[in-house]
């Protein structure tokens, strides 16, 4: 998962945190992680597995869209 | 006291290669609390000092989540064992946890890229970032296997 440090380096916005699920489980239990990569963004947007980086992009914007 | 070494010689050797394209200086810094949890802090200062000294233009700093609160706070650190991987400044990139198997090659290349200051995306994803107007917080759950 290089993307997401890739992008905080791209941009000042972007902040990345790589979580070691089991020596974190009650943030895991938090977020529900059930299999990984799992990805949560502004605690908003969240998917499991790798994503092609136009795609986990898109999931970025979609997590900064105003509502 | 000898302390098993957790990198392998042939580990260290697949980091060195990595680590010829640095660029720039990376400092590591690593939040620890041994009361919270002392073995995975004491593991973890262990694996970023066997990695920053496979390079001449790593430095490593380490500091207490309890006592070092100030800095934890401006990090945005608030979990043990923790750590900041930093360039010429503050990317942005945090580890939770020992970054070991498949986020070790992660950690491996967030040093490079962090030094580099040039991530490798598509010139439409970077102009997607640079036109963001609010912060992202991006968490990836993983697992050393």
């Amino acid at each position: 998962m290089r993307l997401a440090q890739h992008m905080s380096v791209a941009s000042d916005r972007v902040r990345s945190t790589v979580i070691e699920a089991t020596e974190f489980p009650e943030l895991s239990r938090a977020y529900q992680v059930m299999g990984v990569p799992k990805v949560v963004i502004n605690d908003r947007v969240q998917f499991e597995g790798a994503l092609p980086e136009h795609e986990f992009l898109g999931a970025v914007l979609q997590a900064v869209e105003t509502i | 006291m000898y302390v098993m070494p957790i990198l392998t010689p042939r580990d260290e050797a697949a980091v060195r290669k990595e680590f010829e394209r640095i660029a720039g200086p990376v400092k590591l810094v690593v939040f620890s609390q041994e009361l919270m949890a002392p073995e995975l802090c004491q593991q973890n200062e262990q694996l970023v000092r066997e990695v920053a000294e496979l390079s001449d233009q790593i430095t490593v700093e380490v500091l207490n989540l309890a006592i070092d609160r100030e800095r934890a706070e401006t990090y945005g650190v608030d979990q043990v064992p923790a750590l900041v991987v930093e360039g010429s400044r503050d990317w942005g990139i945090r580890f939770y946890g020992i970054p070991l198997g498949y986020e070790f090659s992660n950690l491996i290349d967030s040093i490079i890229v962090a030094s580099t200051g040039e991530p490798t995306l598509s010139e439409d994803t970077l102009a997607s970032l640079r036109a963001l107007a609010s912060d992202v917080d991006i968490k990836v759950f993983s697992t050393p296997t």
